[in-house]
């Protein structure tokens, strides 16, 4: 029997007016699997995150969970599927009007029902997963530094537990020992969670860490897609100019 | 494309589909706060931060628009000697109007904007996104808590602010119009009707809906950074000031037209 994967996109077409974003995406998942997507700035990775969410509607394409097909779904049913998810938003999107715990605890009071001592506790143990301390639980999140929101971020994403779990760009912006820190949390989220994820990162030290698969998104596309000891010899000209960082290249630069 | 007539009617087709959109909104808000979950200690905040909080704009508003209004009537009673009228017409033009209208008008300003801002805050820093992925509807969390807030806590504010503002008339009345104390109070409480506080504290009801109702649509509704809140919040305020004024019409020809 083959086994059902836990993501899997296919022909996925999202356009803002006339920018094409994704034309034609397909990707696959399996269950307990760590892909990472590597791509250009702009190139609409943080959208195909939001798709599979429903955030953002796919005007065309396929996106299955599980098996079942979730574009177009709403309300209960919408609920329901997201349970299933965790997000680390590239902003960190910490919700400003409630206190660092609350705001890691959010799905666990307001998604699960959890009872708020509870889930306090479990709070403060993911928020010390990522380096921070209980002594910042009660704070604003207003007052913290670009690194720590990502990391509340994180912590809120993973609060949960949740089956299948996004980072979008975990490491950006924090310094190279907390992004190693970071970098082992996702692989123990994957090791002893079983959870399946699916991280956007520039950092390529981090994509070889992480990733099981790694997949390059470009003119809408995965153009490339494979085990991530095979980056350095795939033969692909963008991926080979990507993780090299060279200005030559297929690559169209609007740089002038 | 510079056919006028294509400018009209494209003008118009926008104008439905901004009604449109919402009339959807109002409609997804309305059934997000009849249903359950209900946020109760939400509610209880924003009745905090837009009644409680609001009380000395209003206060104010209304004490000196009750002074005016006293001076006012006196001056043009006074030409046909019917300067007794004025405790009278001053109550009677507070509670039904002057009340509620200028409350409203402040809270627009101050409650429509504030939401406004807030909720595209939260729309463009994507923490509206974030609400949904942790299953918490935002109709529910962030909209349904804000209407039912403004609705109960504006005909609050309005009684005090109809309060204040006979206060108001009732000082300028006996300090600088020689008005006895007894019968300004005595002519004020007579020849009230039921019918007009009651009028005005429905149309509060109406206003306080529409400002809150308002703010969350163009926050829910901004895009693009600090300029996209910053329009979202003028047309917040702009467009409950006006639809208070065309509510207000209506309300009170519910009221008192035969
Ligand atoms: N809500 C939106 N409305 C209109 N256009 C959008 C919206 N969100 C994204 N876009 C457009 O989609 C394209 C891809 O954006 P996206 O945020 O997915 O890029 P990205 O690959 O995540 O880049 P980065 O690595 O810089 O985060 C961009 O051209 C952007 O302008
Ligand atoms: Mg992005």
């Amino acid at each position: 029997m083959i086994e059902v994967p836990r993501l899997q996109l296919s022909g996925v077409c999202k356009a803002f007016g006339a920018n094409v974003v994704l034309d034609g995406l397909d990707l696959e998942l399996a269950k307990g699997e760590s892909v990472v997507v590597i791509g250009a700035s702009g190139t609409g990775k943080s959208v195909m995150l939001k798709c599979i969410l429903g955030l953002l509607r796919p005007e065309r394409g396929s996106i299955r969970i599980d098996g079942e097909e979730v574009v177009g779904l709403r309300g209960a049913e919408r609920e329901r599927v997201l349970t299933k998810f965790g997000m680390l938003f590239q902003s960190a999107a910490l919700f400003d009007s409630i206190s660092i715990w609350e705001n890691v605890a959010f799905g666990l009071i307001e998604g699960a029902g959890m009872d708020p001592e509870q889930a306090r506790a479990i709070a403060i143990d993911k928020l010390a997963k990522v380096g921070l301390g209980a002594d910042m639980a009660e704070q604003d999140p207003a007052r913290l530094s670009g690194g720590m929101r990502k990391r509340v971020g994180l912590a809120r994403a993973i609060a949960t537990e949740p089956d299948i779990i996004f980072f979008d760009e975990p490491t950006t912006g924090l310094d190279p020992i907390m992004g190693d820190v970071i970098n082992n949390l996702i692989v123990e989220c994957v090791r002893d969670l079983g959870a399946t994820t699916l991280t956007i990162t520039h950092d390529m030290s981090s994509a070889r860490t992480i990733a099981d698969r790694v997949a390059m998104l470009y003119g809408g596309q995965i153009i490339w897609a494979g085990r991530v000891d095979e980056i350095d010899s795939c033969g692909n000209p963008f991926v080979d100019q990507f993780i090299h960082g060279r200005e030559e290249g297929p690559f169209e630069l609007e740089v002038t | 494309m510079n056919n006028p007539l294509a400018v009209v009617g494209r003008f118009f087709l926008n104008f439905l589909a901004a009604v449109g959109r919402l009339a959807v909104f109002a409609g997804r808000s309305l059934a997000a706060t009849f249903s359950p979950p209900f946020y109760f200690r939400l509610i209880g905040q924003q009745m905090l931060v837009i009644g409680y909080y609001s009380l000395p704009v209003v206060g104010l508003t209304a004490l000196f628009t009750g002074a005016v209004l006293a001076l006012q009537i006196f001056l043009g009673s006074s030409r046909f000697g019917a300067e007794s009228a004025v405790p009278n017409i001053v109550v009677v033009g507070l509670t039904r109007e002057l009340g509620p209208v200028l409350a409203g008008l402040m809270l627009g300003g101050r409650v429509g904007a504030a939401i406004a801002a807030e909720l595209g805050t939260m729309r463009v820093t994507e923490q509206i996104d974030a609400l949904i992925t942790l299953q918490t509807n935002p109709f529910k969390y962030l909209v349904a808590p804000r209407l039912v807030a403004a609705t109960l806590t504006t005909p609050l504010l309005v009684l005090v602010a109809d309060i204040i503002g006979v206060m108001g008339g009732y000082l300028v009345g006996i300090h600088r119009l020689d008005f006895n104390s007894m019968v300004y109070l005595k002519n004020t409480y007579d020849f009230l009707e039921a019918i007009d506080v009651e009028s005005g504290l429905v149309k509060a009801a109406v206003f306080g809906f529409l400002i809150a109702l308002m703010g969350c649509y163009h926050g829910f509704h901004s895009k693009g950074g600090a300029q996209g809140v910053g329009r979202a919040t003028t047309d917040a305020v702009v467009s409950s000031l006006i639809l208070i004024l065309i509510s207000n019409y209506f309300v009170t020809e519910a009221f008192f037209s035969q």
